[in-house]
């Protein structure tokens, strides 16, 4: 120090310091109401797009199961017409089915078989046999060889004209994957709508510490201090505010899936437990789905950083 | 250093605070700026330190002419200046060591560079015991002590004090007044404000009287 009544080069013990000294506290105060207010805010919307994300990616992967599940079986329907003999275009048309090399196995519905299956629909105890009910032929498609059942349809088509036909539910798998698409659409723009609140709340919030700062930026400003050093000096505050509500509302969120995956598995061992398992597969967001929900805590602390250096940035210009 | 020509300034619509007030710093020189509360001296200084911006007229500092000043040369000058306020300052979520640290600390430079001056300056300045306190509890002398010891200690080449003794008893203000005298002999240009004249006999020196607006300089 220039001031300083010791000569200037004399060799500068180290001074002992209190041990309690706090030496780099940050610039900008930080335990305030209105910080903790802002990380609660944070921390809520990042438990809901984080809800959201899962929820998405549930529908998603129940949606991929039931696909998979689906398009692993296809199926030949044999109609029944006037003067043949429905036994053997059955077994034709089973015949040309095994000739193919990506069926895996086939499995021939008997006429009992068949019937059952419109009582549903027709109720118990009718005499169907007078009926022309459709006979089906179940067939297990294998990985490898790909089965060509563009190739199958037309041997089918050649082999039984008009009496038989494949189905592959190409449209049910169609609707289901649209369905599924558009579910995770809206997931995706709702954690969108989600973190651009954040961003506004944290651009109001950082206004707000602005305004409640003024006297510390003019005091930074008269030290020396330029507008980057003060805009990284709110940065790394409403970062740091944006770390702890994103991790609370990201754990939070994880909580309420881990809550929820044992809430499932105990109702499936009750009455309704197929349908549930049905509807949700194992209420279980896998790797994919927790990936998603911490990537959201972090893409909402991020955002609370960048939004608050370039709202700091506008009020210092 | 600093110049000023025809300078004035006014608040808003209000009637001119400083009026053609036209003078210049040498390279270290010593100064007291004077004349009556609301006679415009914190204004001037204000103006000095380029936080305000004069209605008309040119004002020079360190060779650069303000009107135009980019954010980035603006805060280059202010690096070269000190600055003790009527009112401290002082930023209180930071300790005294953390406050009279702070010009070193805006520079990036790391805390472990700085501390050996730091913990000097505040002995120096009769803080070593006080440097752990928050300036809420701090009295008036302290964090008067503690203002000049963060102007002090990036070694300002301009010093600008507004009434640094204005809340310290008469011998801490002789032992302050020496400070910046000896702070003088090394280099810097000091501007002191104040309307204490017992302080100002202590060290005859130029004096910059304002009054109604206008500046009157006796050598």
């Amino acid at each position: 120090m220039a001031a300083s009544p010791s000569p200037a080069a004399a060799p500068v013990p180290e001074p002992a310091l209190p041990p309690t000294l706090r030496r780099n506290a940050p610039l900008v105060p930080t335990d305030s109401a209105a910080s903790r207010s802002l990380a609660a805010v944070i921390a809520i919307l990042t438990f809901l797009a984080a809800l959201c994300a899962g929820a998405a990616e549930i529908v998603a992967s129940s949606a991929d199961q039931w696909r998979g599940a689906v398009a692993q079986e296809v199926t030949i329907q044999v109609r029944p017409g006037p003067g043949r003999d429905i036994e053997a275009d059955i077994a034709r048309a089973d015949a040309v089915a095994k000739a193919e090399p990506g069926i895996r196995a086939t499995r021939v519905f008997s006429k009992a078989e068949a019937e059952r299956l419109l009582e549903p629909w027709l109720g118990s105890g009718l005499d169907l046999s007078d009926l022309p009910v459709p006979r089906l032929i179940t067939l297990k498609l294998a990985d490898s060889p790909a089965p060509d059942l563009k190739r199958l349809r037309t041997a089918l088509a050649e082999a039984l004209p008009g009496v038989a036909s494949l189905d592959d539910h190409a449209l049910w798998q169609q609707r289901l994957s649209t369905m599924a698409t558009t579910f995770v659409g809206v997931g995706v723009g709702i954690v969108a709508l989600v973190l651009i609140a954040t961003g506004l709340a944290v651009a109001f919030a950082t206004r707000g510490a602005m305004a409640g700062n003024r006297e510390v930026v003019e005091v930074l400003h008269f030290v020396g201090a330029d507008d980057d050093y003060i805009a990284r000096a709110f940065q790394r505050r409403f970062f740091g505010l944006g770390l702890r509500g994103g991790a609370i509302g990201a754990g939070l969120a994880l909580a309420a899936f881990a809550f929820a995956g044992l809430m499932a598995r105990a109702w499936r061992s009750g009455p309704a437990g197929d349908e549930i398992e049905a509807l949700f597969g194992a209420f279980h967001i896998g790797w994919r789905g927790y990936a998603a929900v911490l990537l959201i805590g972090v893409i909402a602390s991020v955002v609370t950083g960048v939004v608050s250096r370039l709202t700091v940035r506008r009020f210092l210009a | 250093m600093v110049q000023f020509e025809n300078v004035g300034m006014r608040y808003g619509l209000g009637p001119e605070v400083l009026s053609d007030v036209s003078f210049r710093i040498a390279p270290r020189s010593f100064q007291f700026l004077t004349g009556p509360s609301g006679a415009g001296k914190t204004t001037l200084l204000r103006l000095i330190l380029l936080s305000v911006r004069p209605t008309r007229g040119l004002v020079s500092v360190f060779g650069e002419e303000v009107s135009g000043i980019s954010s980035e040369a603006l805060t280059g000058l202010r690096r070269r200046m000190g600055v003790v306020f009527q009112d401290f300052r002082l930023l209180d979520h930071l300790t005294t060591y953390e406050n009279v640290a702070l010009p070193l600390r805006v520079q990036g430079r790391a805390e472990t560079s700085y501390r050996a001056e730091v913990v000097e300056l505040l002995r120096w300045v009769g803080l070593g015991e006080r440097m752990h306190v928050l300036p809420p509890l701090l009295s008036g002398g302290e964090k008067q002590r503690a203002a000049i010891a963060r102007a002090l200690i990036a070694r300002p080449e301009l010093l600008l004090a507004d009434e640094p003794t204005g809340n310290v008893d008469p011998g801490l203000g002789r032992r302050l007044l020496r400070l910046f005298v000896e702070l003088n002999k090394l280099g810097t240009s000091v501007i002191i404000a104040t309307h204490d004249f017992g302080l100002m006999d202590l060290f005859p020196t130029r004096r910059m009287v304002l009054g109604h607006g206008r500046l009157q300089i006796e050598e």
